[in-house]
This record gives C-alpha cells, structure tokens and sequence, in this order.
C-alpha cells in the first residue's frame, strides 16, 4: 500500500498539494465570526460562502474540465427562483413544511433544480467544447436572461421575487432570522459543497475530466466519449452552483433578473481566474478577493468595478496562474530557504507599487468627481488636501504625479527582473537536486 | 474459420475530389503483427485514421474481430478491442504519467464513469498501472506531468497509454519516428514486450525496425496495396523495389524530411 501511495501522487491537475489546507477551513469558519462579529464582517462573511461554492462549481467545469462558461449564473440564478418559489409555497403551505428544517434544507432544492436545467443545457452544448461552447453559454446566458425579463410571473419582473426566510416556530431557538444562524447555515453548506467538490475531482469522472481537458481526441482513444463526460461534470456542477443561488435566495430573501445575468457568469469567471483555477482552492481566495471588491470597495468608492478590472488585467497579464499559483510558488521558495532572498527586492517593488497605485487611484477618484461634480459637492480629499476636480492644476499634479511614480515602478521593476529569475533558477536547482 | 482481427473490404477515401485510398482489401489474422509500409503520401496514416475511426471511410467496410466497425465514434471501436497511438505524441499533459497509464485502464476495468468511488482505492486500476509504468520504464518518473518528459519518455508513455486498455488489437503510427537509433532499438524491444500475444498493426518509415519487428508487411503506393508478404517476400518483389525501396539505396532506411510533409497533408484532414 505504501507503494501504491508512492506512485498515486497527486496529479498535475486542480488539486496538487491542497490536502493539508483543507483542516484549517472548518475551524475558520467556525472562528471568523467570533472575531469579525459586526454586521458588516458577517455579511461579508456570508457572501463569501455563498460565492466560494458558485466559483468552486464554476471551476469544474473550467478549471478541471477545461470548459469556458460565460452562463454559469442560469444554473445559480434558476436554482434561487426555484428555492425562493418553494420557499414561499412552503410559507403558505404552513403546518409541517413551514418549518426551520425547510429552509435548512432549501439549497440542496437549489441544487436539485441546477441539475435539472444543467440537464436541459448541457445536452445541447456539451457537444463541443472549446469556443463552440463558451459561445454556445455565452447565448443561453442571454436567453434565459431575457426570459427573466418576459415571464414576470415565475421571475417577478424588474423587482424581482422576495420571501421571508423565517417561516414557522423556531426550533431550539434557530430560526434563521438573525444573520449569525443564516451565516453558520451558509457555511455548514459552504463546507459540504466543497469537500463534495473535492472529493468529486478524486474520482474517475473527475479524473477522467481532467483527461479530456488535457486532450480530448486522446480520451476517445482510450474509450471515453467526450461528450458524455463534459455532460456529466455540467450536471454535477450546476447542481452546484443552484446550491450556492440556493444560499443566495436565503441570504439576500431576494430573487431578481439580475441573479441569471451575464454580469454574474462574468463575475464568477473573474473570481476563479483571479484566484487561479489550476488549483482546487483557487477558486475559494478568488471568491473571497471578489467579494472584499464587490462588497467591502463597493461601500468606499464608486469606482470599484473600476479597480477589480484593473486588479483583473494585472493579475492576468503578471500572475496568470492566479493567487493560488503565487502562493504555491512561495510555499516552494520558502521550503528551499529562498524567501528570505526576495525581502528587499519585493519591499522596493511594494513601495514603487504602492505609490504607483496611490496616482492611479487619486486619478480615478478625481475622475469620478469629475462626473458627478455636478450632484454633489465634487471635492477630493486626499491626506489633508483637497482637490478640486475642475482644477487644471490638480490634474497637472495628478498627471506629474502619475509619470513620476510609473517611472519610479519601471525602474524598480527593472531592477527585480533579474534578482527575481536568479531565484527561479536557484529554485529549480534546489529541487532538482532535492529530486535527483 | 476465425475471423481476422482486422479486414478491410474495398476501402475508399476521398478529400474532396482527391483520392487518397483507391479501394483496399487487406486481412490480418489474429496475433500478427503487420507493418504498414510505402513511400510518402501514399494513404497509410489516412488508412489508419480510418481503422480506428478518427476520419470516417468514403466507402468499403472495416471489421474487427468480426464486428462491423465503419463508420462507429473512435470511443465505440476502442470499446470493442481496438487501442491506436498517434504518430505526433498525444498524451494527457497536465496528467502525471501514472494518471495518463491509470485513466487509459479505467474503462476496460468497468469504471466507466464512476463518480461514487475513490480512484485511489481502484486496486485494480492501481496496479495495473503501476505494471505498465514500470514495464514502460517510467517508474522513476511516475509522478511528473507528462509535459515534462523528454521526447523519448513521452513516445514510451504513448505506448503505455495504448496497451493499458488492455484491447487485443493494437495499431501504432510511427512509433519510432524522431527517435535516434539506441532509441529505436529499446523502442523495438519495448514493444515487441509490450505487444506480446496481441495482434500489432504498425505504419513504420524505419525499414530497419520493420523487418525486425514484422511478421507481415503489406506496401501501400498511390492508396492501393500493391503486395503483401514476409519481409522475405517483400525484399524479393521486383515492383516493391520499383515502387518503394529502389528510392533509397543500399540498406533501406527512409527517415527523410518528406515525413513532415506528408504528416502536414495527411495528418490534418478535414
């Protein structure tokens, strides 16, 4: 059995050294809201469970099974309508299934209605894969989008469908009214979801998915039938994402248009980009990264798609591999002892950096108050100065500013290119040695 | 009478009004292992595709073992004992190699498409791929991503990847092609171990390795066979040497640059 352990490592694909990682998610999310207890933190908490499961099932199908979606939200968003109309029918219902355990249990009907519109869906557009496909969601994604639009009675229309998540008597004083019990609820779901997740990448299919991601000719070859396997990992993962739109009819007790729409199969597709989808785990600190934007920036500044699309572009055009892949790459410095090479040069770079991002984000604003100077007082205060963004002036500060420190950045950049490769090499070196 | 691992009657492909195969008939009985030869161009990767139902035949029908495989998806026709390799490496790459070994086993061992068991606890599947890893000489290698072997690695995981099904008909494209000659010769050996009490039907342009290794050879010119016999038989066909063999002098060895060019028309149909 040792031998056998020795030669079944784990493989190059999405879930290469995430084992003793997953120990410490438990005990964070049991342990996050007693530190970060303000309504504030909770709700950010809670919708970070809920986008960890949407990211993590839309990387099965991208990171794992190499197919792009760009209408992952269908199967979230009709998963969401579906629960929040049997939600309120349950409500009406009354009597024994108008009840804490109802709710408790109305994202696995989430999930169950994701699968079945995976069902409808992937039927026709498992066919092929690579452009043909992400073309193919891309259109679906429009098509139940403005279906939404023009069926009010099942979508509500603009305004959407609401519910009340508390329904019956409690039990045991668990209602699910406060939102610390809909944040545990979230994540007890969080975490089966993802160790389901998991576990689903350890199986044949899922290794099998892998394959035919790598090379699809080869999979028919060895007797798969492609088609059958992107099929089969659409359901799984669209009985997944309809468990996280499960979790967001709860969580938000709103259910609009918006849920389905191409904004939210873009947003996911950013997260698990950003947070590297060729690992497990990427997903999950993309999630997280998305929603400190999406929620945290978006209660600051106006301009905060602005800068996710900005962090986007960076993280694709420097780090493609994403978070993940930068954290693994420190893992494996920090194991050679090199880490300690790259302090100075990454502290110079982070000063360059910050500055530099410093001008960007002082244009950005100033821009926006540029825009809306009309509404508003349109002032700028930046560490005890106020700009006004109708000034020519200003703007000649903020354009000098913005050259200086992008030349400052290019410089230092210049200068960690080299040190930043003796590294890599020294890397490479030390684990070949390690291996050989 | 037993019926041949692989028949083809009146075989015929066609690019669009270009003929690539003008009608093949050929036999091959259980157990033999046949080589494929001819000069460049002359239809036998395209005769390849079509055995094992990669590019769909114009006309005529294939048999395996008996069964009527025209025309059926190249998942159907692995399923009924037909496992190929590819001429230009086609292996998993993110996969390690003891994945790439491991998934090329799990369908003919039932696992089909399982997503209720572990892979880890597929005892089966564990050592059977653990067997052809080390007979493939990659047990030392077992955990790399196939993208990081050498060239020479690679063309032995191919070989791996297409035995693991354990399928009784096995048909190899090329599969000496780039290699230097001490490669070649531990390619031969490994598959002649390899393909041990099963049928091998091999496209080769190493005649060396084809005379080694052959217990047949059929020579394929302008998409028609023009003979089939022991490389005795083969060497002494005064059309063959005409046709083929006379090309190159002396000891036959036709490893020219012609191999990419016909890789470029006959390797991406449409």
């Amino acid at each position: 059995m040792t031998r056998a352990r020795r030669l079944s490592p784990p493989s190059a694909g999405p879930r290469r050294g995430s084992g003793p990682w997953i120990l410490l998610v438990p005990a964070l999310a049991v342990g996050l809201p007693l530190v970060f207890d303000s309504s504030f933190a909770l709700t950010l908490l809670s919708q970070m469970g809920i986008f960890i499961v949407f990211a993590l099932s839309f990387n099965m199908l991208f990171g794992q099974g190499g197919m792009l979606s760009f209408g992952h939200a269908v199967y979230s968003g009709l998963g969401a309508f579906v629960a929040v109309h049997l939600l309120n029918a349950a409500t009406a219902a009354g009597g024994p299934w108008a009840t804490p355990l109802s709710v408790a249990l109305l994202p696995l009907a989430g999930g169950l209605a994701g699968a079945c519109f995976g069902i409808v869906f992937g039927y026709p557009t498992t066919r092929r894969a690579g452009t043909p496909f992400a073309m193919i969601t891309l259109g679906i994604g429009e098509m139940v989008h403005a279906a939404a639009l023009m069926f009010p009675g099942f979508f509500g229309g603009e305004g959407g469908i609401s519910t009340d998540r508390v329904v019956g008597e409690p039990w045991f004083g668990i209602s699910f009214g406060p939102a610390i019990q809909v944040y545990y609820l979230i994540a007890g779901w969080c975490l089966l979801a993802t160790a389901l997740m998991f576990a689903f990448s350890l199986t044949p299919l899922g290794r099998i998915s892998n394959a035919v991601r790598d090379n699809p000719e080869r999979a028919e070859f060895i007797g798969y039938s492609t088609r059958r396997v992107r099929f089969l990992v659409v359901v799984a993962s669209s009985f997944f994402a309809g468990i996280a739109g499960g979790l967001s009819a709860i969580n938000f007790e709103l259910v609009t248009a918006e849920n389905v729409s191409t904004l939210q199969s873009g947003g996911v597709l950013v997260a698990t980009v950003i947070g590297g989808s060729a690992w497990f785990l990427g997903p999950v600190l993309g999630a997280i990264v998305f929603v400190l934007f999406a929620v945290a920036l978006s209660g600051l500044t106006q301009a905060w798609l602005f800068y996710l699309g900005l962090f986007f572009v960076t993280m694709v055009m420097y780090a493609p591999g994403g978070l993940a892949s930068l954290v693994a790459l420190h893992l494996r410095l920090g194991r050679q002892g090199l880490l300690a090479a790259l302090g100075a040069p990454y502290l110079a770079t982070l000063a360059a950096g910050l500055a530099l991002g410093g001008a960007v984000i002082v244009a950005v604003e100033l821009a926006y108050q540029r825009a809306l100077a009309s509404s508003g007082p349109g002032r700028l205060a930046i560490l005890g100065l106020e700009l006004d963004p109708r000034s020519g002036l200003a703007w000649l500060a903020v354009v000098i500013g913005l050259v200086v420190t992008a030349w400052v950045f290019g410089r230092t950049r210049r200068a960690f290119a080299p040190r930043w490769q003796a590294v890599q090499t020294a890397l490479e070196a030390a684990e070949a040695a390690e291996a050989g | 009478m037993t019926a041949a691992a692989l028949e083809l009657a009146g075989v015929t492909k066609r690019f669009g009004r270009t003929e690539i195969l003008g009608g093949v008939d050929l036999a091959i009985p259980v157990g033999e292992r046949h080589a494929l030869i001819g000069p460049n161009g002359a239809g036998k990767s395209t005769l390849f595709h079509l055995r094992s139902g990669r590019l769909p035949a114009t006309s005529g029908r294939i048999r395996l073992l008996g069964r009527d495989i025209t025309g059926l998806p190249p998942y159907r026709i692995n399923r009924l004992g037909l496992a190929r390799s590819f001429q230009i490496t086609s292996v998993f790459p993110r996969l390690s190699v003891f994945d790439n070994i491991r998934c090329a086993t799990l369908y003919r061992l039932g696992h089909r498409y399982s997503f209720l068991r572990r892979l880890a606890r597929l005892d089966d599947a564990t050592a059977r791929a653990e067997a052809i890893v080390g007979q493939i000489g990659l047990a030392g290698r077992a955990s790399t991503p196939a993208a990081n072997l050498t060239y020479a690695e690679q063309r032995a995981l191919e070989i791996g990847i297409t035995v693991a099904g354990d399928a009784p008909v096995i048909l190899l494209d090329e599969p000496t092609a780039g290699m230097s000659r001490a490669e070649s010769i531990r390619a031969i050996a490994l598959i002649r171990r390899m393909t041990e009490g099963r049928t091998l039907v091999m496209v080769e342009h190493d005649m060396s390795v084809v005379f080694e290794l052959a217990d047949r050879i059929s020579v394929l010119v302008q998409g028609r066979i023009l003979a089939s016999g022991t490389p005795a038989q083969i060497r002494g066909d005064g059309a063959v040497r005409q046709a083929y063999l006379g090309q190159v002098a002396g000891p036959i060895r036709d490893q020219g640059p012609g191999q990419d060019r016909e890789q470029g028309a006959e390797g991406r149909g449409p």
